[in-house]
């Protein structure tokens, strides 16, 4: 953006701007405010804007309801327990693809991104028996397999376009410095990328946050995350606007500012470097 | 030591071949340049050597043992990269360490080295810089010093100047000839730039398609280039072709002179022509001249206060005992 | 850059990756594909009689999977719709030079970041509820009168759930082409006399096409197999009004435990799935390439 932009123009541009961004914001915006305010002034008409009573006792209701840190703790669990999991597996994976690629690397590579278009419900079934005949369902391990294998696919694409970015002779130049091959990308490799790996790290903890068809289906309680916990506010019992607000609140605030750190990368991930 | 032996060495990807069984002798402390055109194969070739490829058949020996199968750690080479390779996470002094720390060296000795080459390099004072707060020629001299650190039996240097400006690829190529005559290490270089393997080399080996035209000492090459490829990527500015009757009454298909090698006079001479552009370079003057019945015009090399401009006729003769006859093959006539 | 040993080893470190989603690729699938010719209910799972295509032909001539197919494709369609140009639209306002741009593009990209069944909570709870629901309280103020969004217009309603929570997406895309487009090609066309919408027509929008596709084909992917938003809002109702083929073919296996003809739909689901697929990864296989 070279050229200078007339002021009016930019003033017009900046109320249309806020006005658009604003609009679309409102429902979260709207649920951070109601989580302040008492069941009373949440379902007030006109609606309370923020002259009310701020209060926190939404927040020390769901806090109060002890089980919530264990749904937060289980999504914490899932998220990070599942990416780590992907790591061990799509590191070395996305170092053989992008520095030894072989004829067959394009292929293998789209071939894991069609296992990401497989519909969910045509697995569910045999997932489901066999989770049940072993005493899965329910388990913290199950889900976090389940999860790595769904983010695997973008893992390794992702970790895979950025290490084509790092220039090969580098790795070529520890091996004649006499690195091996645990060495090269222990030193080398691992250090080199660690920008990348920490957005792909950020987005499959995003993706697993909020995965809501397998950790609802083969949960109950034991190993619900905080996708469940809300799912259990869909029948409503009395006045529970602001109660559900603030846990509404909980469950996306962690993700959400993660998110807005990771935006830039986002894109690359989510198209498998389609867009860049 | 550094005695480096390619035996019938052969390279293909796929169906390519890249490399035609090349038999090769690199002396202990010679400075050996390989040069030719873009995809020759000459920077393969160096691969081959340094392991980063497998040799399809050949073999290649170091100091008298059979290196094919090494992997790259443990052939005693080291490299310099074209993009200079270095570390970006690392500092100089890191950078340089490196290979001493991959060889399981003491904290000591590690120290103690990457402060010698520091001090030969002059990089002293940016040990604890990270390679991108550097200029270009001093990354180049960094990728150098962890390369000397090794003590290697050879150097090896894949076209390391050519991401450099001109005024530092002078510097730099006489600073590495320099450094070879301080280290008298084994030294491979592979470079596209004439000018750079006349410069430095002991023995340069000129790489066409995959084969070897022709390896010799640089003023061998210049004044008995085994055919018309070597004898055109040989000198600056290149030599002239004249075919046709003129060649065939000097007893070739094909005749070469180079432009130094031309007498220019306004009144008569062997060749008649008119002058296309003058290049002034001060110190020299280039004519291209348009000779009557050749399809390119013939470049002559002349003193720099020379004015003779745009369409003014002249008269070019070869000097006696510097042309160069080919056969219809492209082979030298002797 | 590659000798025999670093190929070995890549192909060893390779390996764990891809027999891992191969695992999960081909039993489950296999799995499904042979429940689905059986007669296999787990209220009577001892006895799973093979009756060949009958689930099929039961699953496909069922009343409900029509409605769920229909259902399903005006679900994709019109969350596409709105996206896709809302997306656009957004995308040329936020690659303008305004106050607060990068504090906008934050706001606007947030409700992706909202997990699913949250999304779905606020919206028919704090926004659609005609009673205490922000849009009802907002249109009784302008007069026009509540409406009761999830009994009288449910499948719109998730649609516009889906679209709130899938337009952020389809605007970063979308504006990251835009950014990679250069301003000399724009200069340029302005120079040979192109006015704002010309440009637009004739060098922008062009040079977004490939984003779009990759939006399409990426959002219809996801869209086929909304679950969440309606597992916490309708249940699929009122009667099978938003019931969607995912949801159809959950409530069969989880509510009715009919093990084979659940089998029998998520087969269906996904050569549907595989469609679309094809036509993802062929594109972005020529992406590979260049």
């Amino acid at each position: 953006m070279a050229r200078a932009v007339s002021t009016r123009r930019k003033i017009t541009m900046t109320i249309i701007g806020w006005s658009i961004g604003l609009l679309i914001f409102f429902p979260v915006m709207w649920t951070i405010l109601t989580s302040f305010k008492s069941e009373l002034d949440a379902i007030a008409t006109p609606p309370k804007w923020f002259f009310f009573n701020w209060t926190l006792e939404n927040y020390q209701t769901v806090h109060a309801r002890s089980d919530y840190f264990r749904f937060m703790m289980n999504s914490v669990y899932l998220a990070v327990g599942s990416t780590a999991l992907g790591l061990l597996f799509a590191i070395p994976a996305a170092w053989a693809m992008a520095f030894s690629p072989t004829k067959r690397t394009k292929d293998i590579l789209l071939w894991m991104l069609s296992t990401k278009m497989l519909p969910a419900v045509g697995v569910l079934i045999p997932i489901y028996l066999m989770f049940r005949n072993w005493g899965l369902l329910d388990s913290h391990v199950g889900l976090i397999v389940v999860l790595f294998l769904i983010n695997l696919p973008i893992m390794v694409w992702m970790l895979y376009t950025y290490f084509k970015e790092i220039p090969g002779e580098i790795l070529e130049a520890a091996r004649m410095d006499g690195a091996s091959l645990t060495k090269e990308i222990v030193y080398v490799l691992t250090p080199m990328s660690v920008p990348g790996i920490a957005s792909t790290v950020l987005l499959c903890i995003i993706l697993a946050w909020n995965e809501a068809f397998w950790t609802l289906n083969l949960t109950t309680s034991n190993a619900a995350p905080l996708t469940a916990f809300i799912a259990s506010y869909s029948s409503p019992q009395g006045n529970f606007y602001a109660k559900l607000s603030a846990a509404s609140t909980l469950a996306i605030a962690p993700i959400l500012i993660l998110g807005w750190f990771s935006q830039k990368q986002l894109v690359r991930g989510l198209t498998f470097g389609a867009v860049k | 030591m550094g005695q480096i032996t390619l035996d019938k060495v052969s390279k293909s990807f796929g169906s390519t071949d890249v490399i035609h069984a090349v038999d090769l002798e690199i002396e202990d402390g010679e400075f050996v340049v390989f040069v030719g055109p873009s995809g020759c194969g000459k920077s393969t070739l160096l691969r081959l050597i340094a392991g980063l490829e497998d040799v399809t058949s050949g073999r290649i020996m170091i100091d008298g043992t059979d290196a094919t199968g090494l992997a790259p750690a443990k052939r005693r080479l080291s490299m310099v990269f074209q993009s200079y390779a270095l570390y970006p996470h690392m500092s100089v002094r890191q950078n340089i360490a490196f290979p001493l720390k991959m060889a399981g060296e003491s904290k000591d000795s590690i120290e103690r080295k990457v402060a010698d080459a520091a001090r030969t390099l002059n990089l002293a004072d940016y040990l604890d810089r990270k390679p991108r707060q550097l200029s270009g020629g001093q990354r180049q001299r960094v990728a150098i010093g962890r390369a000397i650190v090794r003590e290697p039996a050879a150097f090896l240097f894949d076209e390391p100047l050519s991401n450099l400006d001109a005024a530092l690829r002078v510097n730099m190529r006489l600073e590495i000839s320099e450094l070879h005559q301080h280290l008298k290490t084994t030294m491979i270089y592979v470079t596209h730039d004439q000018v750079e393997a006349m410069t430095m080399a002991d023995k340069i080996v000129v790489l066409n398609a995959g084969r070897i035209e022709q390896i010799g000492s640089p003023l061998d090459l210049y004044r008995n280039p085994a055919n018309r490829f070597v004898a055109g990527f040989i000198g600056s500015p290149k030599m002239n072709f004249v075919e046709g009757d003129a060649a065939r009454g000097q007893g070739g298909e094909t005749i070469g002179v180079r432009p130094e090698h031309l007498d220019i006079s306004t009144t008569d001479g062997a060749w008649k022509g008119t002058v296309g552009v003058s290049e002034h370079l001060g110190s020299d003057t280039f004519l291209h001249v348009h000779v009557d019945g050749q399809p390119t015009p013939i470049t002559a090399r002349t003193g720099g206060e020379f004015t003779l401009s745009h369409g003014d006729t002249v008269y070019l003769t070869p000097k006696a005992g510097k042309v160069h006859k080919f056969d219809g093959s492209g082979l030298a006539v002797r | 850059m590659a000798t025999l040993q670093t190929k070995s080893a890549a192909r060893l470190m390779m390996a764990p990756a891809v027999i891992a989603l191969l695992i999960w690729m081909i039993v489950p699938l296999s799995m499904t594909l042979y429940f689905s010719t059986l007669n296999y209910n787990l209220f009577n799972p001892a006895q799973t009689p093979f009756i060949g295509l009958t689930n099929y032909r039961f699953f496909l001539t069922d009343p409900a999977f029509f409605t769920a197919l229909t259902n399903t494709l005006k679900l994709v369609a019109g969350v596409l719709a709105i996206t896709v140009t809302g997306g656009i639209l957004l995308a040329l306002l936020l690659d303008q030079d305004f106050y607060g741009v990068n504090i906008v593009r934050l706001l606007v990209i947030a409700p992706f970041f909202v997990m699913p069944t949250v999304a779905a909570l606020v919206w028919k709870n704090m926004m659609m509820n005609p009673v205490y629901g922000t849009i009802g309280q907002f249109l009784n103020w302008i007069g026009i009168g509540a409406i009761d969004w999830f009994s009288a217009y449910p499948l719109t309603s998730i649609v516009i759930i889906v679209a709130w929570q899938w337009l952020p997406f389809a605007t970063l895309i979308l504006l990251t082409a835009l950014q990679s487009l250069s301003e000399d090609q724009k200069e340029a066309a302005e120079m040979d006399g192109a006015g704002p919408v010309s440009v637009f027509w004739h060098i922008t929008l062009p040079h977004m096409a490939r984003a779009i596709t990759v939006v399409i084909l990426i959002q219809t992917i996801f869209l086929l197999s909304i679950f969440a938003e309606i597992y916490v809002t309708t249940s699929g109702g009122p009667g099978l009004q938003t019931t969607n083929l995912t949801y159809l073919v959950y409530s069969q296996a989880l509510l009715q435990f009919d093990v084979g003809g659940a089998s029998a739909g998520g087969i269906v689901a996904v050569v549907l799935a595989n469609i679309v697929a094809f036509f993802l990864v062929r594109i972005i296989g020529k992406n590979l390439d260049a």
